[in-house]
C-alpha cells in the first residue's frame, strides 16, 4: 500500500533507523575514505611535504642564471634503525632548472643482511611541489649485505617557478628498517611519473 | 497457572518488576533514564577520583605521589572516562527520562534497544577501567590518543582500550537513533517541530551529530587497530603513512563531540531560565537555528586543533575564521538567556542558580575559546594550561552544571520530593567557588608556559597550582554532597506538586510528580 501523506499517520520506525543506519554506515565509510583523499589532496597541494616520484626532464627547461638557491640535506634514522646514513653534501647552492647531482652514504654495520626505505620530507612544505627529482634512491628500497656501504644516489631540479621569497630548500630523509616488514609501501615505491608540474 | 499470568500482566501494566532482573531487562525509558544518570554519576565519581591524583600530584613542584608513567595514565583515563562515561550517558538519561514526557510519548521509539545500549556501556567501561591492572599499565597517551603514540609507543592495553572505544560508540549510535525515532515519531498530535521545547531540539541536533560523527571515531580507532595488530600503515610513516592524518581524522570527530557534550545543556537551560525568570524564552526560533547552525559549523574548523602541526597559511586563514564564525550563533544564545532573565521576575533556587553560572561562565570559556582560535596566538598557547583552562570552564560549569541544573530542575518529577534547597544551594556555592578556584588561575599558568600533561614544573609556577589543587580538592569533595543530596530526596522530603516551579512550561509537569511508571498512554494534543 502506498504510504499517504496524511499527516496524522504514524511514520514507521524501520525507516527511520534505516535512514540512520545508512547514515552511520555511510559516515564510517567516511572515515576510511579520508585516508585516500588526504593523500590525493597532500599530492595536488604538497602540504604533507612529501616529495612527488620519479619526474621527466623536459629538454625546453633552461637553468636560471639570476637565482640561487640552497638546498640542505638532512639524514637520519627512524626507530631502532642501526644503519650509519648521512649526506655525503651538507648543503649545496644551484640554480633553478638544473639537474644536480648528490650522493647519501648508507652503511650496514650490522652482522646480517637487511633491507631499508628511505622516506622524504621538504620543508619549506610550500616548495614541495617545486621539488623534482629524476632519479632517487627513494624510490626503491636499498638492501645492503652485513657489513656493506654504499653511495646512493640524488638527482633532483628545483623548478624554475619555485616562489620568489623561498631562497632555501630542506630536504630530509628518514631511513626506515624493512627487512622483517617485507610491505612494499605504496606511497614511496611506486614512482608514479609526474610530467604535468614541468 | 492464570494466576502467574495474572501477576504478569499486572506487573506489565501498572508497575516495574521487582528485583534484579527489573534493572536487567527493563524497556522503560524512566528505568534506563535513571540507569544511565546513576551510571554517569559513577563514573563523574571515578574519573573525579582520577582528577585528585592529578592535582594531588601538582599540589607541589616535584615528583611526590605517583610516578609519571601512572600521571599519564591519569590524565588519559581522567578524559575518556569523563567525556564518554560521565558527560555523555547523563545527557543520554536525561533524554531517555525527559524526552517522552517532553513530547507526550508514551516511552522511547525502540525500547528493546533502549535496554541494550544502556547495558554496552558498563561492559565498555568495565574493559576500559580494567586496562588500570594490566601489564604495561592502562592507555598513557592523552585522551586524544594521537598516532604514533597510541600506535607505536601504546602500552599492550591499547587493544582493549579500542574495543571499548568501539563498545562504546555502538552504544551511543543506538541511543543516538532511538533519541531521532522518538522525536520524529512519537510527538503528541499538534506538536509540530517548531513547538517542539528547546530540549527535545537541542537533543535531535545532538542525536543528528552523534551518528555524523561516533562512525569516525570507530574507523580512526579501526586503523589503530589494524596498525598495531595486523601491519597496515595508516599512521606509520616507515611503510607509506602519516601521523597527521590520524589528527584529521580524530579531531574531524573530536570537534562535533564538544558540541555534542555542550548542545543538550543548552537546551536545559533554555528551560530553567525562563521558568525561574516567569518569563517565555526569549528568541525561541533564533535558539533552533542557532543550534543548527552551531552544529553545521562544527564540521568545518577541526584543524584549528592543529594549526602547530603544520597547517599552510591558506588553511590556518580559513579554521581561524571559521571557528570564530561560531561565536556568532553562540552569542545569540547567550544574549537570548540574558534577555529572558532581563526584567524577569527572578528567584535563585538551585536549578537557576546553575543556570546563571553557566550562562556567565561558559561564556568566559567561549571566550578563552576565540582567543585560541587565533592561529598567530595559538602557537604560543597551543598544549599550555590554558587550553586546559579553556575546554575545563566550558565543559565543568558548561556541561556538568546543566546537568545539575536539570537534574535539580527535574528531580521532584522523578523522585516525587523536593530536594534539600538550602543544601543544595551549598552544592552550589561549594561548586562554583572550588570550580574557579580550580580552573580559573590554570589561565595564568598556560600563559606563563606551563605545558600540559606533566607531573612536574617549575618553581614558577608553584603557587597557581597550589591555589588551583585546593580548588580541585574543594570541587571534588562538595560533589559527594551532590550524592548525599539526592539520596536524602530519593527518600523522603516535602512531597512535590506536579508542577512544583511556578514558571515552568512543557507537557512533563502535566503528569503527576513522581511521573507515574507509564506516561501518556493516549498521547495529549497540544494546542
Amino acid at each position: 500500500m502506498p504510504r499517504t501523506p496524511d499527516k496524522h499517520a504514524p511514520r514507521s520506525n524501520l525507516r527511520v533507523v534505516s535512514w540512520c543506519l545508512a547514515g552511520t554506515l555511510g559516515m564510517f565509510a567516511f572515515g576510511f575514505a579520508m585516508v585516500p583523499l588526504y593523500d590525493v589532496f597532500c599530492d595536488i597541494t604538497g602540504i604533507n611535504g612529501k616529495t612527488g616520484g620519479r619526474y621527466e626532464a623536459s629538454a625546453t627547461e633552461e637553468r636560471d642564471e639570476n637565482r640561487t638557491v640552497t638546498v640542505q640535506f638532512i639524514a637520519q634514522n627512524g626507530p631502532e634503525m642501526p644503519w650509519h646514513f648521512r649526506p655525503v653534501t651538507r648543503s649545496i647552492v644551484v640554480h633553478p632548472g638544473e639537474p644536480t647531482t648528490v650522493n647519501f652514504y648508507a652503511e650496514n654495520p650490522t652482522g646480517q643482511a637487511m633491507v631499508a626505505q628511505a622516506v622524504p620530507s621538504l620543508a619549506p612544505a610550500e616548495g614541495t611541489l617545486y621539488f623534482h627529482k629524476t632519479e632517487c634512491f627513494c624510490f626503491n628500497q636499498q638492501p645492503l649485505e652485513a657489513g656493506e656501504s654504499t653511495e646512493m644516489p640524488l638527482i633532483f631540479i628545483v623548478d624554475r617557478d619555485l616562489p620568489k621569497h623561498i631562497t632555501k630548500l630542506t630536504l630530509s630523509y628518514t631511513l626506515y628498517d624493512q627487512t622483517r616488514a617485507g610491505k612494499v609501501s605504496k606511497a614511496v615505491s611506486d614512482p608514479k611519473t609526474t610530467t604535468d608540474n614541468g | 497457572m492464570s494466576a502467574v499470568a495474572d501477576t504478569h500482566a499486572q506487573a506489565h501494566h501498572h508497575g516495574p518488576a521487582s528485583g534484579i532482573t527489573r534493572w536487567l531487562f527493563t524497556t522503560n525509558h524512566k528505568d534506563i533514564g535513571t540507569m544511565y544518570l546513576v551510571f554517569s554519576f559513577t563514573m563523574f565519581l571515578l574519573g573525579g577520583t582520577m582528577a585528585m591524583v592529578i592535582r594531588a600530584e601538582l599540589f607541589q613542584p616535584g615528583l611526590q605521589i605517583v610516578q609519571p608513567e601512572f600521571f599519564n595514565q591519569m590524565t588519559t583515563m581522567h578524559g575518556l572516562i569523563m567525556v564518554f562515561g560521565a558527560v555523555m550517558p547523563a545527557f543520554v538519561g536525561l533524554a531517555n527520562w525527559m524526552l517522552p514526557l517532553m513530547i507526550g510519548a508514551p516511552d522511547m521509539a525502540l525500547p528493546r534497544m533502549n535496554n541494550w545500549s544502556f547495558w554496552l556501556l558498563p561492559c565498555a567501561f568495565l574493559i576500559l577501567v580494567s586496562t588500570l591492572f594490566m601489564s604495561g599499565g592502562a592507555p598513557n597517551f592523552g585522551w586524544t590518543f594521537y598516532a604514533p603514540l597510541s600506535t607505536t609507543y601504546g602500552p599492550p592495553s591499547t587493544t582493549f582500550f579500542i574495543f571499548a572505544v568501539h563498545i562504546m560508540g555502538i552504544s551511543s549510535i543506538m541511543g543516538a537513533i532511538n533519541v531521532i525515532a522518538t522525536i520524529l515519531n512519537l510527538r503528541a498530535p499538534g506538536m509540530t517541530l517548531m513547538k517542539m521545547p528547546l530540549f527535545v531540539w537541542t537533543w535531535l541536533i545532538t542525536a543528528f551529530l552523534l551518528i555524523a560523527v561516533m562512525p569516525v571515531l570507530a574507523g580512526v580507532v579501526t586503523m589503530m587497530l589494524m596498525d598495531i595488530n595486523f601491519g597496515t600503515s595508516f599512521f606509520d610513516a616507515s611503510g607509506g603513512g602519516d601521523p597527521v592524518l590520524f589528527q584529521h581524522v580524530f579531531w574531524f570527530f573530536g570537534h562535533p563531540e564538544v558540541y555534542i557534550m555542550i548542545l543538550p545543556a543548552f537546551g536545559a537551560v533554555s528551560h530553567i531560565i525562563p521558568a525561574f525568570s516567569r518569563k517565555r524564552l526569549f528568541g525561541y526560533a533564533s535558539m533552533v537555528y542557532a543550534v543548527g547552525a552551531i552544529a553545521l559549523l562544527s564540521f568545518i574548523v577541526w584543524a584549528h586543533h592543529m594549526f602547530t602541526v603544520g597547517v599552510p597559511i591558506a588553511g590556518q586563514l580559513f579554521f581561524m575564521y571559521a571557528t570564530m564564525l561560531i561565536a556568532v550563533p553562540t552569542g545569540v544564545k547567550v544574549f537570548n538567556w540574558v534577555a529572558t532573565m532581563f526584567r524577569g521576575s527572578l528567584t535563585f533556587e538551585a536549578p537557576m542558580l546553575f543556570a546563571v553560572a553557566f550562562v556567565i561562565l561558559f561564556t568566559i570559556g567561549g571566550f578563552s575559546g576565540l582567543m585560541l582560535a587565533i592561529a598567530p596566538a595559538d602557537f604560543q598557547y597551543h598544549d599550555t594550561y590554558f587550553v586546559v583552562a579553556h575546554f575545563h570552564y566550558v565543559l565543568v560549569p558548561g556541561a556538568i552544571f546543566g546537568i545539575f541544573a536539570s537534574a535539580y530542575f527535574w528531580l521532584p518529577k522523578w523522585t516525587g520530593h523536593m530536594y534539600d534547597e538550602t543544601l543544595a544551594k551549598t552544592h552550589f556555592w561549594l561548586s562554583f567557588i572550588g570550580m574557579n578556584l580550580a580552573f580559573f588561575p590554570m589561565h595564568f599558568l598556560g600563559l606563563a608556559g606551563m605545558p600540559r600533561r606533566i607531573p612536574d614544573y617549575a618553581l614558577q609556577f608553584a603557587d597557581f597550582n597550589m591555589v588551583s589543587s585546593i580548588g580541585a580538592f574543594m570541587f571534588g569533595a562538595t560533589q559527594l554532597l551532590f550524592l548525599a543530596i539526592v539520596i536524602k530526596c530519593v527518600r523522603g522530603g516535602e512531597k512535590a506538586a506536579a508542577k512544583p516551579w511556578e514558571g515552568a512550561e512543557g507537557l512533563e509537569w502535566t503528569v503527576p510528580s513522581p511521573a507515574p511508571y507509564h506516561t501518556f498512554a493516549t498521547p495529549p494534543e497540544v494546542k
